[in-house]
């Protein structure tokens, strides 16, 4: 099953078993298809407890850095002084993800129920779903869900007649990719430009309203029901020791069925760009992939052949990121591609820190010339020393976000950019 | 006052729609008062509630205007100067009027791979507009706006709280038909 497009490959799917079933967003179908059997049995756990299967699952933040979601738990305080939060980043807005949305679109009670036994063991009473502004449609299906949830007694006082209060709350963004990092999402949260600010206080001493939080992506808090269900072990007869489990693949760009796929971890990324995905159409040839979203760094078709797990991809020199593979064809132009990926960061730099602010900028027109035919060789040296200054000096990740695809651009089709400064 | 809404709803409601109604005082009908009264409801600080009273601003009036800012500085215990610093941060609050049919291209890379460039051109041709500016009888703004985040299904358009997938340029008149 993949969305909007099925495969053939023999694969479980978990997550998204359900996708493109209407039944699935109202209470009553999820109910029927099985939906809200597992917050009871929370309920009756020990929080400690359920952090204890969660990292004993592997289970790995779907946000694109991949940190173990348990032990993240396990950072909030014990005995709680004060309210806990509960963030559920669904802010999704990295060039080339488009997974969570299938979760907020058709399954938002999956969602629901993960972020409350999620709350449950962290102690927060309260959770944020902060939905990316321009997702309407999709904010509308999950703030529907959370009502609905509210009115059967999943969500707020006396959860099920536990004792236990819990709310849940959505709110939307307003077109700001930074939102999207967890501390930019928290500022934003609290009422202000969705400023990153520098860690410590990280978020589980200190977070949003100055109270421990964690912060977990959309299709880590929709993993968590099953594992809960099913056990750590259960979770773990997919994937890789280091990471467990299935995971979404969005895969867009040039490929013959682009969609979203749930596979399991460990499949090699030329099998989900040829087999489930179909190639490039027409024929034609694939000439890079950037594989995990607009931010990590680009492979040429000779290197496909990599496992598609955390550790596998950083050993090819990538990282799998959210898992969104963009496929550029024989016919891209790589320059002009990169251009326009490091015009989406000169953006959506919030400003704070020079490096970035001016480096994404400078990045964008650089490249820009280049692709007019107005560039010169010392052009790319300075790409290159732009690389330098973006990587590691910034308040949050979004400078380095360029250099990756950059870089790799610049290493593996520099004969690109030779052509068209010389042309 | 349209259908009371629940408190966990009020901080998610769509704020670029076509039907909008205008007013002058943000907080002065039960409708406003409702909306911040909830949207409060929600967080232990006043400040939070500033995102979504601007979308409140922006949902009535079709854009955030001066002085629904100074209202909501007013309404928050925040200045106005704080509100605008905010405003101004977020690309989707409209700080002039738009269209009715505010009408956003995907341009950013997978949607770039497909032709994306060729349907924003197409959009402002057949609308007669320049980027960003409000047809003559103030039905259509075309912008290009950054992924959408729907890059599977390029390229992506997004029309006001609507999403159109898999756009092609030659079906631009049609969809500019099915807005009317
Ligand atoms: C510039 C930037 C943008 C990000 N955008 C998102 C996003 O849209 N959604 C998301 O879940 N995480 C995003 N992240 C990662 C978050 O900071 C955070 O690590 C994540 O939400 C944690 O959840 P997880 O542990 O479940 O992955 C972004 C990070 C950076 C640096
Ligand atoms: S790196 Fe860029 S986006 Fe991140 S805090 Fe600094 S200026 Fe803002």
């Amino acid at each position: 099953m993949g969305y909007p497009y099925s495969h053939d490959l023999e694969v479980n799917t978990l997550l998204s078993r359900h996708f493109g079933d209407e039944k699935a967003r109202t209470l009553e179908g999820w109910k029927e298809l099985g939906g809200y059997a597992t917050l009871p049995r929370a309920l009756e756990m020990e929080p400690g407890a359920i952090t204890e299967v969660v990292k004993e699952s592997g289970l790995r933040g779907r946000g694109g850095a991949g940190f173990p979601t348990g032990v993240k738990w396990s950072f909030m305080p014990q005995e709680p002084t004060g309210p806990h939060y509960l963030c559920c980043n669904a802010d999704e807005s990295e060039p080339g993800a488009f997974k969570d949305r299938e979760i907020l679109r058709w399954v938002p009670h999956l969602l629901i129920e993960g972020c409350l036994i999620a709350a449950r063991a962290i102690r927060a009473e309260h959770v944020y779903i902060y939905v990316r502004g321009e997702f309407f449609p999709f904010s509308r299906i999950v703030t529907d869900a959370v009502v609905e949830a509210y009115e059967a007694g999943y969500v707020g006082e006396n959860i099920l007649g536990s004792g236990w209060n819990c709310d849940v709350t959505v709110h939307i963004g307003a077109g700001a990719y930074i939102a999207g990092e967890e501390t930019g999402l928290m500022s934003s949260l609290m009422g202000g430009r969705a400023e990153p600010w520098i860690k410590p206080p990280f978020p589980a001493q200190a977070g949003v309203f100055g109270r421990p939080t964690t912060v977990n992506n959309v299709e880590t808090l929709a993993a968590v029901p099953m594992i809960v269900a099913e056990g750590a072990d259960w979770y773990r007869q997919w994937g890789t020791e280091k990471s467990p489990g299935t995971k979404l693949w969005c895969c867009s760009g040039h490929l013959v069925r682009p969609g979203t796929y749930e596979l399991p971890m460990g499949i090699a990324l030329k099998d989900v760009i040829y087999d489930v995905c179909g190639g490039a159409p027409n024929g034609k040839k694939i000439k890079a992939v950037i594989p995990g979203g607009s931010s990590t760094a680009m492979l040429t078709a000779d290197e496909l052949d990599c496992e598609g797990t955390y550790e596998g991809m950083a050993e090819a020199g990538s990282a799998l990121g959210t898992a969104s593979p963009i496929v550029m064809d024989e016919d891209t132009n790589i320059v002009r591609a990169m251009r326009r990926i490091a015009q989406f960061y000169a953006h959506e730099s919030c400003g704070q820190c020079v490096q970035c602010r001016e480096g994404t900028s400078w990045t964008a027109q650089l490249l820009h010339r280049i692709e007019r035919g107005e560039g010169s060789l010392s052009d790319i040296d300075t790409l290159y020393h732009l690389c330098e200054q973006m990587t590691g000096r910034t308040i949050c990740p979004l400078a380095d976000s360029v250099v990756f695809p950059l870089r790799s651009s610049l290493d593996k089709f520099r004969d690109e950019y030779e052509a068209l400064i010389r042309c | 006052m349209k259908n009371p809404i629940h408190p966990a709803a009020a901080s998610s409601q769509a704020f670029q729609i076509a039907e909008i109604r205008p007013i002058e005082r943000l907080f002065e009908d039960d409708e406003g008062r409702d909306r911040l009264e909830k949207a409060l409801s929600r967080y232990p600080e006043k400040r939070a509630a500033l995102l979504p009273m601007l979308g409140y601003a922006q949902e009535r009036n079709g854009w955030v205007s001066d002085e629904s800012m100074e209202q909501i500085a007013g309404a928050l215990d925040l200045t106005p100067a704080y509100v605008r610093s905010v405003a101004t941060f977020y690309t989707m609050y409209n700080k002039h009027p738009v269209g009715r049919h505010f009408i956003q291209v995907c341009t950013c890379i997978s949607c770039h791979l497909h032709e994306a460039d060729e349907v924003f051109e197409r959009f402002l041709a057949e609308t007669g507009t320049r980027a960003g500016e409000v047809s003559e009888d103030g039905k259509y703004t075309v912008i290009e706006a950054e992924c959408l985040g729907a890059c599977g299904f390029a390229t992506a358009v997004q029309v006001n709280d609507r999403y159109f997938e898999n756009v092609t340029p030659d079906q631009i008149p049609a969809i500019l038909d099915e807005l009317d």
